[in-house]
């Protein structure tokens, strides 16, 4: 604590010449560089003579890399929750194959019970530690590490160590299915819509309030810009079939996850609890309360997390999920999470997920052997953090 | 005379977008305390950093010079090896360890990598009794209260060699007797031919214990002179650039109905079974009235306003009302739906967000009201933030700034802006000036005053005796968790708040 007073500057920002960007969306264009230098690698080291251009990029493979990922990003939405309210979570590995054994096991009593009874008991189980941790006072790692270890158990002792194969035809499109193209053109349409309107109504607030709205050209390039994404993913999942399920349901997830972090009172409370736990309470936070839901909305996202990933593998074995939990939490990290609480969002750990799912599937693509892919990714987390604490010394 | 112990010549140093020194020249003799004051954002803080390696050779412009050598350092550690030891306001020292391990810590006396314990007490207690402090080295610093352990931090930078010894702010958390034992090694550390370099906000003090005074504002040298020939109004006027004539502002409040009342408030120790920290304390605030609660550190002010709050950890017992009507306080929510704002002690700690933005860190405490009971509106957040710094002053470049590169002062703003945006009936300040610039106290002084006048309550907890005085309506007086002294306006001076704080009033 030697410059606080002397700082007068605002740190929260960076000057490039003439443009001056706050730190954090600076941060988050390094990001999305790395994860453009790391797909231009993978696309060039993947040219063959049936793909000249490459495969990785290819629509089939990138279809792959996102149902890939869409199980890490959806418990990488829920760890952020945690994450940001200075707690962790390391027991989401054993739930993802606690509640996917118990879908499995439930089957037999139909489609909804199944898929309720994941979801549901994750809830259970992440409300249990929450409240562990929240009012035992019992640290966080402690508590999911036991967890960790627990429900591992559980779910060997119910499954008596066998794999259970998914019957149920629904419970398996959840993981594989795809979207006919018409109805992606139609979601794509419904996406691009809500795009105008959120922009339009947000310069409409912002002109009741008072304050300054951005100029004509700003508002089109914000609508246009999504908007041609948008247009683009959709595209290019219906050249090869439609659009994965899974994706969709992790897209879902992330908007409801970046409303409920950005834009709700339990969001901000949360952001609250991990920049300062003493002001929060002081200025009136029910610290102890949010922190449990925090644990039990990770629950009900390792609870989908795991239908998604039993409905692809096809069947849930006892030893699923195991090491999951790394995967998100580093998800987290390399989007600009801070484990001592009070930043990370969302969007950052989605595109943590996505640089871990690339590599994961472009090593894969060049046949890099599994010990050196562990290596790799790795090196990459730390490395990751690395680059973003030398940035952060030096503003 | 001879050569200087130290020398800085022509020091300039950088930030983005900020040159926080500009060529400033500051030089100390053997044998001498030589003050530095200044407003926060002066460059005090940077200026010894610089000297203390903390930013490293080839960060800044112009020279240092110990014993006529230039020095470059290229960390805290080469500082020191150079003989200069800097106490810096925050501690460095850690709780579970005891005293003598944290007076060598990281100079442990070694043999063969292994920590010789008997060689390390033996020192340890050597350097304590030329401090002449009755401390146990074994005792673990946990244990010591906050003036103690200033004085350990004191005796390691001692045992460290250093002849060059700066202290930044060493008095802010002591009480008066724990600064009388501070300013007596001072003294003595003087007449041993040590240099010290003495940083303090109290003009009384430090006109008390230098020989120079050099006053820094906006990174430049104002002035540097024998302390003989400066008063506190010269200093004050050097400081702000201005004169400061009266700084407390004189408009009579004219106290209405009682709108707060607490009744035997008892609070025990948490770590102490049986020792009560407040006991049995009563009082009452009018609408528009500002109460001043004088008392030394450690006789439980802070306490009492935690307990009234429902944010002590410890037992607490005691009935409030506010506006006639019975209350209960479980924790802070409660206190705050009843229309009572806390603006703590120690901002850093228990007032801000310091990772957040201003404007989050305004819209806490009220959020629920501003936003909805559960949507936020970033817009009507903004705009409420907004309004916020236009009415307190609030200098930054925008609500979106974070809190942590703010002056003391303009965070100190925020987190009374913050309980302002709750609408409290009655509003608790404990230190709301504390370690913050002349500028910036005078303008929190006025929001007091102001606020009064429109009505609200206001319960004052200061150390700053003329601050109490000048403020407050009526001043009770704590000794120990009870309550000693009641005083109005007309009545309380100096000498009977202090009679009262001290246990001796009649």
């Amino acid at each position: 604590m030697t410059t606080v007073e002397d700082a007068t500057h605002d740190l929260g920002e960076t000057r490039l010449g003439k443009l001056r960007i706050s730190t954090s969306a600076l941060r988050a264009y390094t990001m999305v560089i790395a994860l453009i230098v790391i797909w231009i690698f993978f696309q060039f080291k993947t040219r063959s003579d049936l793909y000249p251009y490459g495969l990785f990029l290819h629509p089939v493979n990138l279809a792959n890399l996102l149902k890939q990922m869409s199980v890490t990003g959806v418990l990488a939405v829920g760890m952020l929750m945690v994450i940001v309210a200075r707690q962790i979570d390391l027991s989401v590995g054993s739930i993802l194959g606690l509640v996917g054994g118990i879908a499995a096991m439930t089957q037999g009593w139909g489609l909804l019970p199944s898929l309720g009874s994941a979801i549901v008991i994750g809830i259970l189980v992440g409300a249990f530690q929450g409240s562990l941790v929240a009012y035992l006072n019992i640290p966080s790692f402690i508590v999911t590490l036991g967890g960790l270890l627990t429900w591992r158990g559980v779910i060997l002792y119910l499954s008596k160590g066998e794999t259970i194969p998914v019957r149920l035809p629904v419970f398996r499109l959840l993981g594989v299915a795809l979207l006919t193209p018409a109805s992606g053109i139609v979601l794509a349409a419904i996406a691009i819509v809500a795009v105008i309107w959120v922009n339009i109504q947000r310069d409409r607030t912002r002109r009741r309030y008072g304050l300054p709205v951005s100029s004509r050209p700003m508002l089109l390039a914000r609508i246009i810009f999504p908007s041609a994404l948008i247009a683009l993913f959709i595209y290019l999942m219906n050249l090869q079939g439609g659009v994965p399920l899974p994706v969709i349901i992790l897209l879902a997830v992330a908007i409801a996850g970046n409303f409920l972090t950005q834009n709700t009172t339990f969001g901000r409370y949360l952001y609250a609890i991990g920049s300062n736990p003493d002001a929060a309470r002081l200025s009136g936070v029910n610290s102890k309360r949010h922190i449990l839901i925090a644990f039990a909305i990770l629950g009900g996202l390792v609870g989908i997390a795991s239908l998604l990933h039993t409905g692809r593998v096809g069947s849930a074995s006892p030893d699923a999920g195991t090491l999951m939990e790394l995967d998100a939490i580093a998800a987290c990290v390399i989007g600009g999470t801070s484990l001592m609480g009070g930043r990370g969002k969302v969007s950052g750990a989605l595109l943590g997920a996505l640089v871990m799912a690339s590599l994961d599937n472009g090593m894969s693509l060049l046949s890099v052997e599994n010990a050196t892919q562990y290596i790799i990714k790795g090196a990459v987390l730390v490395a990751a953090v690395g680059f973003d604490m030398a940035g952060r010394r030096k503003s | 005379m001879a050569a200087p112990l130290l020398e800085m010549r022509n020091i300039s140093k950088r930030f983005p977008g900020v040159l926080a020194l500009d060529r400033v020249s500051f030089d100390l003799h053997a044998g001498e305390v030589h003050a530095l004051v200044g407003e926060n954002g002066a460059g005090k803080s940077t200026l010894m950093n610089v000297l203390g390696g903390v930013y490293p050779f080839g960060t800044y412009d112009g020279d240092i010079l110990v014993g006529d050598k230039v020095q470059r350092f290229n960390g805290v550690h080469a500082s020191e090896d150079a003989g200069i030891a800097v106490v810096h306001q925050e501690l460095s020292l850690i709780p579970e360890f005891s005293i003598a391990e944290n007076i060598y810590l990281g100079r442990e006396p070694v043999r063969f990598g292994v920590i010789q314990t008997e060689n390390l007490f033996s020192h340890a207690q050597r350097v304590l009794d030329e401090l002449q402090l009755k401390l146990e080295p074994h005792i673990p610093v946990g244990y010591l209260g906050i003036g103690q352990q200033h004085l350990v931090e004191i005796a390691k930078a001692l045992a460290r060699n250093a002849r060059i010894l700066v202290l930044d702010e060493p008095t802010a958390a002591l009480t008066d007797t724990e600064a009388e034992v501070l300013f007596r090694i001072l003294r003595r550390l003087r007449e041993s031919g040590n240099g010290i370099v003495y940083i303090s906000h109290k003009l009384g003090e430090v006109l008390d214990l230098s020989d120079r005074i050099t006053v820094l504002r906006d990174g430049h040298t104002v002035s540097t002179d024998p302390t003989s020939a400066l008063d506190t109004h010269h200093l004050i006027a050097r400081m702000v650039g201005r004169e400061v004539t009266d700084i407390f502002p004189t408009t009579p409040h004219k106290p209405e109905n009682i709108v707060f009342e607490a009744r035997g408030v008892t609070v025990e120790d948490p770590n102490v079974a049986g020792k009560l920290l407040v006991d049995h304390v009563s009082f009452t605030v009018r609408r528009g009235e500002v109460l001043g609660i004088a008392g030394l550190v450690g006789a439980g002010r802070s306490d009492l306003m935690m307990a009234i709050f429902g944010a002590h950890p410890g037992k607490t017992a005691g009935e409030y009302f506010v506006a006639g009507s019975h209350i209960a306080i479980h924790k802070p929510a409660d206190a705050i739906g009843a229309g009572i704002g806390f603006v703590t002690e120690d901002r850093k700690r228990f007032g801000l967000l310091l990772d957040q933005p201003i404007v989050t860190n305004l819209t806490l405490a009220a959020l629920k009201r501003l936003s909805g009971p559960l949507v936020t509106h970033v817009d009507a957040e903004t705009a409420a933030g907004e309004r916020s710094m236009k009415e307190l002053r609030i200098k930054a470049p925008s609500v979106f700034t974070v809190v942590n590169t703010l002056s003391g002062g303009n965070q100190q703003k925020v987190v009374l802006a913050k309980w302002l945006l709750t609408n409290p009936k009655v509003l608790f300040l404990d230190e709301p000036t504390r370690g913050i610039d002349v500028g910036a106290k005078q303008e929190i002084y006025q929001q007091i005053t102001r606020l009064a006048s429109e009505g609200m309550a206001i319960v004052l907890v200061s150390s700053e005796l003329p601050e109490v005085l000048g403020l407050s309506d009526r001043v009770i007086v704590l000794h120990e968790g009870h309550l000693t002294g009641e005083f109005r306006r007309d009545e309380a001076t100096a000498e009977k708040v202090m009679a009262a704080a001290t246990g001796q009033a009649a």
